[in-house]
């Protein structure tokens, strides 16, 4: 469904992706894991053309997104919701507006339609009554659930999730790993995971590829990166940082 | 050397305008061939025309009090104190009423846009826009810009009536002109094309400002200072946009709407 092909990205001096291939089947979700500035979060976003590479390519259902202006994009969107690090509410909108939003914009004027497919979206992600709460008053771990709510209510054919457990306490960072997973079985939702919780990625992921210096240094099953014995992806694992005191 | 350095700033100014041009443009495009939504237009017109109406009409009393007070103190001694009318009146037509409104706007609506564009901006909110599959332009800069078209030509005549009963109650009031005078001198120096010169110079300063603030929002840099920054330079560029503007408009407009009878 999504293909990424010799993608390379400079932003200034730095050079953030240098070579990135990867292909993600329809219904299979990848976990693309990596260290924190290391150019995940700027690879998710190559996908839906929010940021334009230096040179490479990148395919959605065979379409290259690469070169779609801004309104071309639209049609390529509209496959695609995404979970944003920081959830990403319109904070002048309260829960319902926020996920009524995609739905007014897509030209549903049935008001009951909307509010019971808002209801519907809420209670998936566990937070069924919230709806006239302002973003603000939400905990981190209740945005990022809003934010999967607003990105899965159009039902969309894949969803990008960008570092969905980063900064939650364990026990939310659980509850997140096991709601994408029943988003996966319910809807058979494509899904591309960008996160550096390892426990995070070997709960959700059926492949991972490990993005090292720019380029894509592992891409396997969830097992093999487990089993991996190369020190590299050993000291990822494991969190060793090889410094001493 | 110094070459150089002026060189590098009109190159930037270049660009910047460039920029701006092209946002306008943008804007104009989105304009005809994307559906507009209404109730973000009249929700903006309620901030940009309704909640602004208090300090128009506030600037445009008082500088059409001393305005007047300062006419008549030096025309006074000349025996010329009924002519107050008709330099209050086309004095606020003609310039105070379209720069002070334009400058107050740039101030009070162009602050808040760019602010609320550029917080958007850095909390990934307009990512979340177009990720959604909206166009910014179409969501958060085409309403903007009806509301200003259509609101700052309607400030700019409140702001201008203002001065002009200001300047009546200074005159007539405070002064003792006689009023049939001050009312008779006004409707025969100032005429309709005033009026049309005032609301033209309103409509081009609510796009200077909109353009500038939206701009500005829209290439916030990241964090506090950034998001602090915009606005400051959205006044700041707006506000002088509005005064550069207004002389190159008044000399051209003179030669299609010429001053006096």
């Amino acid at each position: 469904m999504i293909s990424i092909r010799n993608l390379y990205k400079t932003i200034g001096p730095q050079r953030i992706l240098q070579g990135v291939d990867l292909e993600v089947d329809a219904g299979e979700t990848v976990v693309v894991v990596g260290r924190s500035g290391g150019g995940k979060s700027v690879l998710l976003k190559h996908i839906i053309g929010l940021m334009k590479p230096t040179s490479g390519d990148v395919c959605v259902d065979d379409e290259s997104v690469v070169g779609l202006s801004e309104r071309e994009l639209v049609r390529i969107r509209k496959k695609i919701g995404i979970l944003f690090q920081s959830g990403a509410l319109f904070d002048s909108m309260t829960v319902e507006e926020n996920l009524a939003f995609p739905l007014r914009e897509a030209g549903e004027k049935d008001e009951n339609i909307i509010a019971g497919k808002v209801a519907e979206v809420l209670e998936v992600v566990n937070l069924a009554g919230q709806q006239n709460k302002m973003p603000e008053s939400l905990s981190g771990g209740m945005r990022k659930r809003v934010g999967l709510a607003r990105a899965i209510i159009s039902y969309p054919r894949c969803v990008l999730y960008d570092e969905p457990t980063t900064g939650l306490d364990p026990i939310a960072a659980d509850s997140i790993n096991h709601l994408i997973r029943r988003l996966q079985k319910k809807f058979q939702i494509t899904s591309i995971v960008v996160t550096h919780d390892m426990k995070s990625a070997f709960h959700v992921g059926d492949r991972i590829a490990y993005l090292h210096a720019g380029k894509l240094y592992f891409t396997g099953t969830t097992e093999d990166f487990a089993a991996s014995t190369d020190p590299l992806i050993r000291d990822f694992v494991e969190g060793r940082s090889r410094e001493t005191e | 050397m110094l070459i150089e350095k002026i060189g590098e700033g009109l190159l930037k100014f270049l660009h910047y305008l460039g920029e701006v041009v092209l946002l306008a443009w943008d804007t104009v495009v989105s304009i005809f061939t994307a559906p507009i939504r209404w109730r973000l237009v009249l929700n903006q017109m309620q901030e940009v025309g309704y909640r602004s109406q208090l300090v128009v009409l506030v600037t445009g009393g008082f500088t059409g009090a001393v305005f007047a007070a300062q006419t008549y103190f030096q025309f006074a001694r000349l025996g010329m104190g009924s002519a107050v009318g008709a330099v209050v009146a086309v004095s606020m037509f003609r310039e105070l009423g379209p720069v002070l409104t334009g400058l107050m706007l740039a101030g009070r609506v162009g602050a808040a846009m760019s602010a609320e564009i550029g917080t958007m901006k850095v909390t990934e909110q307009i990512d979340g826009l177009r990720a959604l599959g909206v166009y910014p332009v179409d969501y958060l800069v085409v309403p903007r810009a009806l509301a200003m078209m259509l609101s700052t030509p309607l400030l700019v005549a409140e702001c201008a009536g203002m001065g002009i009963l200001a300047g009546y109650f200074v005159g007539v009031v405070m002064m003792d002109i006689p009023g049939a005078y001050f009312v008779d001198n006004m409707l025969k120096f100032t005429g309709i094309r005033d009026i049309e010169m005032a609301l033209v110079k309103g409509f081009v300063f609510s796009l200077l400002i909109v353009f500038i603030s939206c701009h500005q929002g829209q290439n916030a840099r990241e964090g506090a200072v950034g998001v602090g920054r915009a606005p400051t330079e959205a006044v700041v560029i707006g506000s002088l946009a509005v005064l550069v503007t207004n002389f190159f408009l008044t000399m051209l407009l003179n030669a299609f709407i010429p001053a006096g009878v």
